[in-house]
């Protein structure tokens, strides 16, 4: 699970230019990214929290799943639950305002699509989180060897 | 690698980390109890971190400030909550405006650290910390999503595989 989540990360990392499409920009919590971080936190934390509640319901996640292919309409969509087109389209605007779907007009049809990085942001929120673990448990190591030769 | 494990749960927004040092558990504790060490590791190299106040008590206050390649400089605080040296610290640390006040309007983390030697003269400590998540936490408490919300995040790890295939 991890693996997968760390590649996608690098893989977003090593294409550069790639602008972020969806929402704020994630922090970066390497050592130049800290004060972007600071001035950013109180945006990605919120809209970290949309991207878990919206996805705390099984069918939003279905609809976030069916919506990958990005060829059904609200009303296609609708058919495949047991509830009213009204009840799906409220789903599809929770999963809109969190960025997880965007509609897109392909001629004179509006269709439901899946946004892939607003997806996998949570999992890099964790992974930045984890990143910056890191670097201090790599400081905490070199500060014991340090003392250790001096004691020695 | 003195990293030995993470384990990041989306769904109950906390990661845990563990490591493990070739030292005692007092060596490690050390890490934290003392203030010019914590600012030797606490903060990444271009943003050195300088502890203002120290007191690692149950209701101290640890206080910090960064020194960023700009001359900015921005400030941090723990509160501390349990302290059972050498064996755990647990402490919610969260950002400060320039006046050492806390800034309630960013979020806090709260951290639990757990030191204990494991023979053979090493010493693991886990850091288990625990995002903020007030909204969507009470949602997935609430509904009992907290099974759903694991395979949402299974599903989350397929699709992005599926989209570095096509990637590729």
């Amino acid at each position: 699970m991890d693996g997968i989540g760390r590649t996608f990360a690098s893989d977003w990392r090593g294409s550069g230019g790639l602008a972020w499409q969806w929402g704020p920009r994630i922090p970066d919590l390497t050592a130049t990214g800290y004060n972007r971080m600071v001035v950013s936190m109180q945006t990605i934390v919120r809209d970290f929290d949309g991207t878990f509640a919206a996805l705390a319901d099984a069918t939003r996640r279905d609809i976030v799943r069916r919506a990958i292919a990005g060829e059904e309409g609200v009303s296609e969509l609708a058919e495949h639950y047991p509830m009213s087109f009204a009840a799906v389209q409220k789903h599809v605007a929770v999963l809109e305002r969190a960025g997880l779907v965007s509609k897109e007009r392909i001629g004179r049809r509006k269709v439901v699509r899946t946004n892939r990085e607003g997806l996998h942001m949570a999992r890099r929120l964790l992974d930045q989180y984890e990143e910056l673990w890191r670097g201090r448990i790599a400081r905490m190591t070199d500060l014991i060897t340090e003392t250790e030769e001096t004691d020695a | 690698m003195t990293v030995t494990a993470v384990r990041k749960q989306a769904e109950t927004f906390t990661m845990t980390l563990e490591a493990e040092f070739d030292a005692p558990a007092d060596r490690v504790w050390q890490l934290w109890a003392d203030p010019r060490q914590l600012e030797r590791w606490w903060g990444p190299p271009t943003y050195p971190a300088t502890v203002d106040a120290h007191d690692l008590r149950p209701g101290g206050r640890v206080e910090y400030h960064m020194t960023g390649p700009e001359g900015d400089q921005p400030r941090g605080y723990w509160e501390v909550a349990r302290v059972d040296p050498p064996r755990s610290l647990a402490f919610r640390d969260g950002f400060a405006n320039e006046d050492g006040t806390p800034n309630t309007g960013l979020p806090a983390t709260e951290s639990r650290v757990t030191i204990e030697e494991i023979g053979g003269g090493r010493t693991r400590m886990s850091i288990e910390s625990i995002f903020p998540s007030a909204e969507a936490m009470e949602q997935v408490l609430a509904m009992g999503m907290e099974e759903g919300l694991k395979q949402a995040v299974g599903q989350i790890d397929a699709i992005l595989a599926e989209n570095s295939i096509a990637r590729a």
